[in-house]
């Protein structure tokens, strides 16, 4: 049986130490955000992980949700695990407090999901959708709207779903063929089929409030002609309590590869009611300012898996005893050595846990973005945080799924042959991050969203935003002897990054079709020299905390160790993956579509 | 004789415009009008005039100076002026009788040989020489200006039968070289070629629009843009020079002209749009002189909004944005536009079916050729193709075939014409064709050509994306720069330093120059740009170094280098000319360090030149400051000279640099300069200047801040003023210490890379790139 202990020392470092959130009392919300609050929320949370939401989850991945006649029941133990979630208030971490949410920072809130994620994934769905159509609602809703449903879903009593997909339109939404028909009384009448639509429907809440997106006859062709629509399952009562049910029925669930424990359903909408969420055919802008919370969020999915794998290959390479060290005997009161004195098995463990540590202060870092695009002081601030969120949303979207599938194989790696086997946990790990490459825009969208148009916006200004902080770090901290050993490999890497920026700038802008091939391998730069950025500052912190005298002086040691690793043997990939986007597009688009 | 001084009589728009445009040739000139009425100053209508147009944008004047060249006075007391006059210019009332008697009183006291003419618009020299005397009549022309005379380059010439050949050829030599005008022969018909096209033109476009079914902007949109012709359109250009003009030449024209001609016959006074014309003249709306036209502004709410009549009702609603398919067609060219499926295409065809027509009709008859046609509509009605031109487009066989198709009578031009373009290029020559329909090859004049008739036919010396160097004979090569808008990128400095070694291959002076309309808008900012957002730090700067390098080899190089600038020259196009040993400028060059408004230092040498010229110059006042003064006011400012007699003020031009008036002469003068400077050219002595250092600097900081405390400057203004400060006040020096150029250009460097790491720098360049306007952060 896997187990899953939350990170909680390393999120501390991140949060306190890196991000120094107790100093960013200038933005509401995070005066309350102390080193003692986050202590006790993530001591508290963490607990509510290990020993209710992660049992779960090979439960979950087993039993896997049941359709009939339209309803979907949960797996065993789900419901009341959500109940007790919902209970604690867990649900209104982040959220606004005017709607009784809590009113905590966005990042503890990351901080939240990663741990949510990791001990499981499919579980961590049905708030994570709510949270994510809480916002959309939060943004964009009229005051009514807001009034209306955002109470209970602050409170977790009713979840919410976002529903894009159809069967024809999936990246293309221009496609659409969902449509609304406005009603005298304001509200619209929906008619369309849904798919893919995760917590579409289940027996944890009293009511279920969809997002939809359709268009409205008549309007703009395309894309330019989508709105969004609040659905909800139940209409509600004078009182604001679901009463009628809607014209809105789940018409089966998928039979997926992994995330069993959520339930993806095919929604049928039949001149069900609903209400314009924002402007008539506005709803791509709606959209767009959640996907970057959407996708970073999706993100973090990749980075979890990776992490709980790890803390799992962790356990099983210190126990399984097999063969002895190839330098000698390390166990002689042992018939064989833990398989952890193995080089290869501590690549493998070092290649997870470096990445899971930079990705974990990245993303936190993004989070942060979150609420400064919201909370900061001045305009300056927001527009600042908003270029930089921009930026590295795709980076974090793609690269951290992809990595946390790939490490989550590397970590089964090293159970050998049970880690194959469904019992120990470590396949359903890898067959649970493999959605998160695919789903919220593919990581070949995302790469294609990261060189298309984040990249050429204003002439490249998001750009400023990691580069400029980036370069600062690097001049302040060249002539420091101290950290050469990982300035160096960063300033050689961000070097790189450069100059595959410049030749997207040079080539990409006079043909499309070479930014488009450049671009997988460009995002992969971008994310090895964004976690370079992320360990070089980190290792600066430890080498501090141990010269002044820690408690934890292992801790440290440790970062510090960690960090070597990554800049000797993760970051120099940057030079082939420049080598690769440089060879660019024509041989890739030399063939006929014929001959492949 | 040359004419060494004019009179010009009549202070009205065109008389007094005129007067000022002689007197930026360096003429002494004379001007006259009547003495009105109980007028307390007699002289008021001339004096007023020159006083008026010191005030006018676009300025009459090239320099506010030019205006003591003009003597003002009364036809009365001061007649006795024009008698030491060479050439009489009658800019009067359009009246022949008026200008009779005129003629007559000027005879009597011009000196003899002088020459007298006309500026009429419309009526023939002969009308106007009716019953004069003879001596009046071989000295008479008519030379017609288009309005603003100053950047309007057309100059009808017509002569009569009795027209002595040398007053011609005087007044020719006299407007092609010193007014820099592109002189056009007219035969003596109504109208001229200008306006007896351009007023048939109007007619049509104005007409046609109303019975299409085109609203004001929808035609605008059409007759605009896409057809070559100046955005105004034609209601927006009716508002622009008056729509009470309208009918006063149409009804001049149609008085002179025989009831054959095709505007007699399709003339129709009863069209609606004849009597809409008559109403709005009546209400007042006038144009923008009036209270508006076809357009209005309407302020009410506080807002404005542009407003459009509606050519039925007569009623004024929001100006909309056409959307005509057509238009967008027309990006594919001319044949795309007519050959669209909607009323914008058919509208296009109609002008262009007539205008093209009547125009093929008259070759031979108004002038000699199809030329001077085009000529005259490219160069007195801004058209960006003349005709002809716009016939070749089309094709003349698909233009008689549409015709014919819709049984339009073809001209006889036409129809020897056949398949064939009206104009070619083969070899190094090019032909147009001749009213017998037969190639012949086009004149280039000696002293009067452009690059292009030296590329036509030849390979460059070098080339690259950017810039070429070309031949242009002689042993004199020419560096062409042809980027968009001429902008400076790593190409273009890349053929810079070519240019720097053109000695190698056997050249023994460069020439630096273009065609286009701007000799360089200055460096490519969009590529700093996208380099600063990505940190790349050692690439600007390697970028900067890289251009202060060609920059000071061809200041340096053992051969001379000529800068011939013409239209704008800013930035670092500004810096290339200030390189330049010396400059051979077309009069109509706008030059100026304007880097400040992206938020940067001059970086390719500019400051530093100045700074050179502004210590070492012997004129200067005592003291380091008040010579630095005027630099730092013109860099931190991004003052841009609005000729190049303005330049001289700001010593972007030195003692010796020369200004030529005719655009297509630049060039040619440029050679001939360089070819001068070869014999004994010997490279500069560099340059060390003793510069006051940082209390200087901080004299300038705080003059700064006084400006921002006023709000006439914003907090970063004093930043980039600041990094300007340092650089001409020396850096870290003291007056005793000698600075080097190539200290100077390190202080450059230094303030630019601490500007473009600033990220209000940043948002200054990206907002001149998406907007086209300075940012004031």
């Amino acid at each position: 049986m896997p187990v899953y202990n939350a990170p909680v020392k390393d999120f501390k470092f991140v949060l306190n130490d890196l991000l120094g959130l107790d100093k960013m009392t200038n933005m509401p919300g995070f005066e309350d955000a102390t080193p003692d609050m986050i202590d006790a929320i993530l001591e508290e949370g963490g607990k509510l992980m290990s020993e209710v939401i992660q049992p779960l989850n090979q439960v979950g991945d087993k039993e896997g949700c049941t359709w009939k006649d339209g309803e979907v029941t949960t797996p065993t133990g789900f419901k009341e695990a959500y109940d007790e979630y919902r209970g604690a208030g867990w649900m209104g971490l982040d959220a606004d407090p005017e709607y009784g949410g809590q009113g905590l920072p966005h990042v503890i809130g990351i901080a939240f999901a990663e741990m949510m994620s990791a001990a499981n994934m499919a579980f961590g769905m049905y708030p994570g959708l709510t949270h994510g159509a809480y916002a959309a609602i939060h943004k964009h809703g009229t005051d009514e709207q807001k009034q209306t449903w955002l109470p209970k879903m602050v409170t977790g009593d009713w979840t919410g779903t976002m529903n894009l997909t159809e069967p024809q339109c999936g990246t293309d939404l221009g496609l659409m063929r969902t449509k609304a028909v406005p009603q005298d009384d304001g509200s619209y009448k929906i008619t369309g089929t849904k798919i893919f639509i995760s917590a579409g429907e289940h027996d944890m809440a009293d009511n279920i409030v969809h997002l939809v997106l359709a268009k409205i006859p008549g309007g703009p062709e395309g894309i330019k002609g989508v709105s969004l629509f609040i659905v909800p399952k139940f209409l509600l009562d004078e009182n604001g309590d679901p009463k009628t049910r809607n014209g809105v029925e789940c018409g089966s669930i998928e039979h997926k590869m992994g995330i069993h424990g959520n339930s993806t359903c095919v929604m049928n909408y039949d001149d069900a009611t609903g209400w314009l969420l924002g402007d008539a055919h506005k709803g791509m802008r709606a959209m767009f300012t959640m996907m970057n919370a959407a996708r970073l969020g999706v993100g973090i999915q990749g980075l979890s898996q990776a992490e709980v794998a790890y803390q799992n290959a962790v356990i099983y390479a210190k126990d399984r005893l097999q063969g002895r060290s190839i330098s000698g005997v390390k166990a002689p009161d042992k018939p064989a050595d833990p398989i952890i004195v193995h080089p290869d098995i501590r690549r493998n463990l070092l290649m997870i846990r470096a990445f899971t540590e930079g990705a974990r202060a990245l993303g936190l870092w993004a989070g942060l973005q979150v609420d400064m695009v919201e909370k900061h002081p001045d305009e300056d601030g927001r527009r600042a945080a908003d270029e930089a969120l921009s930026l590295l949303t795709p980076v974090i979207k793609a690269y951290f799924t992809d990595m946390g599938f790939e490490l989550a194989a590397t970590a089964m790696q090293c159970y050998g042959g049970h880690g194959y086997i469904h019992e120990w946990g470590m396949e359903q790990f890898v067959r649970d991050a493999r959605i998160t490459q695919i789903y919220e825009g593919a990581n070949g969208i995302q790469a294609l969203d990261l060189v298309g148009r984040k990249l050429p916006q204003n002439m490249g200004r998001n750009l400023r935003q990691f580069f400029h902080p980036v370069d600062a770090f690097i001049q302040e901290n060249m002539m420091d002897p101290e950290q050469k050993e990982f300035i160096l490999p960063l300033a050689k890497a961000f070097a790189k990054l450069q100059q595959g920026t410049a030749l997207l700038g040079e080539k990409g802008m006079k043909n499309p079709d070479e930014a488009g091939a450049a671009s997988t391998e460009y995002l992969r730069m971008f994310g090895l020299v964004a976690l370079g950025f992320m360990w070089a500052q980190m290792a600066k912190i430890a080498k501090a905390k141990l010269a002044e005298g820690t408690d934890d002086p292992e801790f440290y040691k440790t970062k510090l160790v960690t960090a070597r690793f990554f800049f000797e043997r993760m970051i120099p990939d940057v030079s082939s993956l420049l080598v690769k986007m440089s060879a660019g597009s024509k041989t890739m688009m030399e063939l006929d579509a014929e001959a492949f | 004789m040359a004419i060494e001084k004019v009179a010009v009589v009549g202070a009205g728009v065109m008389g007094a415009a005129i007067a000022a445009h002689v007197a930026n040739a360096g003429i002494p000139v004379v001007l006259l009008d009547i003495v009105p009425k109980d007028a307390k100053n007699r002289n008021m209508l001339a004096e007023g005039a020159v006083a008026t147009m010191l005030k006018t944008k676009p300025a009459p004047f090239m320099h506010k100076k030019n205006a003591r060249l003009v003597t003002t006075g009364n036809l009365e007391d001061n007649l006795d002026l024009v008698a030491d006059c060479d050439w009489i210019c009658e800019a009067i009332i359009e009246n022949t009788g008026l200008k009779q008697d005129l003629y007559k009183r000027l005879d009597d006291v011009r000196k003899e040989g002088s020459i007298v003419t006309s500026n009429t618009s419309t009526i023939p020299l002969k009308t106007l020489m009716e019953g004069m005397p003879e001596s009046l009549q071989k000295d008479f022309a008519i030379t017609h200006f288009f309005n603003p005379p100053r950047y309007m380059r057309l100059f009808e010439l017509v002569g009569g039968e009795h027209t002595r050949k040398e007053a011609l050829e005087e007044l020719r030599e006299f407007a092609d070289v010193s007014l820099g005008k592109e002189v056009v022969d007219c035969y003596d018909t109504p109208g001229f070629v200008g306006n007896r096209i351009g007023i048939y033109w109007s007619s049509v476009a104005t007409s046609s629009a109303y019975d299409l079914g085109l609203t004001v902007e929808e035609a605008d949109a059409v007759c605009g843009k896409p057809m070559g012709i100046p955005s105004t359109g034609i209601f927006g250009l009716g508002d622009l020079t008056g729509i009470d003009l309208g009918p006063k030449v149409i009804a001049s024209m149609l008085s002179e002209l025989p009831a054959s001609d095709a505007f007699s016959k399709e003339y129709d006074e009863n069209h609606p749009m004849v009597k809409t014309i008559a109403t709005m003249i009546e209400e007042g709306y006038t144009g923008r002189k009036g209270k508006g036209g076809f357009y209005r502004m309407n302020k009410e709410g506080g807002k404005r909004v542009k407003e459009a009549r509606n050519l039925r009702t007569g009623e004024y609603a929001k100006a909309e944005k056409p959307q005509l398919g057509s238009v967008k067609a027309a990006k594919k060219g001319l044949r795309a536009l007519v050959e669209a499926e909607d009323k914008g295409a058919e509208y296009a065809w109609v002008i262009l079916s007539k205008t093209i027509s009547y125009a093929a009709s008259l070759v031979g008859e108004i002038a000699d050729d199809i030329i001077a046609i085009d000529t005259a509509m490219k160069t007195g009605y801004a058209w960006k193709y003349g005709p002809f031109e716009q016939l070749d487009q089309l094709g003349n066989q698909y233009f008689i075939d549409r015709l014919e198709a819709e049984g339009q009578a073809v001209p006889e031009f036409l129809k020897k014409v056949g398949d064939r373009p009206l104009y070619k290029e083969e070899g190094k020559d090019a032909y147009y064709m001749t009213v017998d329909g037969e190639y012949a090859v086009v004149p280039i004049a000696e002293g009067a050509w452009m690059l292009a008739d030296i590329k036509r036919g030849n390979e460059p010396v070098a080339s690259n994306k950017g810039a070429s160097i070309w031949d242009l004979g002689d042993g004199v090569a020419c560096l062409e720069i042809h980027t968009k808008m001429n902008s400076i990128d790593q190409d273009v400095v890349a053929m810079l330093q070519e240019a720097g070694k053109i000695d190698k291959k056997g050249f023994k002076a460069l020439v630096i120059g273009n065609d286009s309309d701007n000799f360089s808008v200055g460096a490519n900012v969009g590529l700093a740009l996208f380099a600063a957002n990505a940190a790349m730090w050692p690439v600007i700067e390697n970028s900067i170094s890289e251009g202060q390098n060609a920059l000071m080899k061809l200041k340096y190089a053992p051969f001379p280098v000529l800068a011939a600038p013409a239209g704008m020259a800013l930035g670092g196009g500004c810096e290339i000319v200030l390189a330049a040993a010396a400059v051979q400028a077309h009069a109509e060059s706008y030059m100026g360090l304007v880097e400040v408004g992206v938020g940067v230092i001059p970086g390719f040498g500019g400051c530093k030149e100045l700074v050179i010229r502004a210590m070492m110059n012997k004129k200067r006042p005592g003291g380091a400051m008040p010579a630095l003064s005027g630099v730092f006011e013109a860099i931190s400012t991004a003052k841009v000279a609005t000729s190049a007699a303005e330049a001289r003020d700001m010593m972007i031009l030195r003692e010796g640099d020369r200004v030529t008036m005719n655009r297509k002469r630049v060039l040619a003068d440029a050679k001939k300069r360089a070819l001068e400077m070869v014999d004994g050219y010997a490279a500069p002595e560099p340059s060390e200047v003793n510069l006051p250092g940082a209390t200087a600097a901080a004299a300038f900081d705080m003059a700064v801040s006084g400006f921002v405390t006023m709000g006439k400057a914003t907090a970063y203004d004093g930043v980039v003023s600041e990094q300007v400060a340092r650089v001409l006040t020396g850096g870290d020096t003291d007056i005793t210490q000698p600075v080097t150029e190539k200290k100077l250009l390190e202080l450059e460097r230094e303030g630019f890379m601490t500007l473009i790491h600033n990220h209000k720098t940043l948002d200054r360049i990206e907002h001149m790139l998406t907007t086209g306007k300075p940012l004031r952060n």
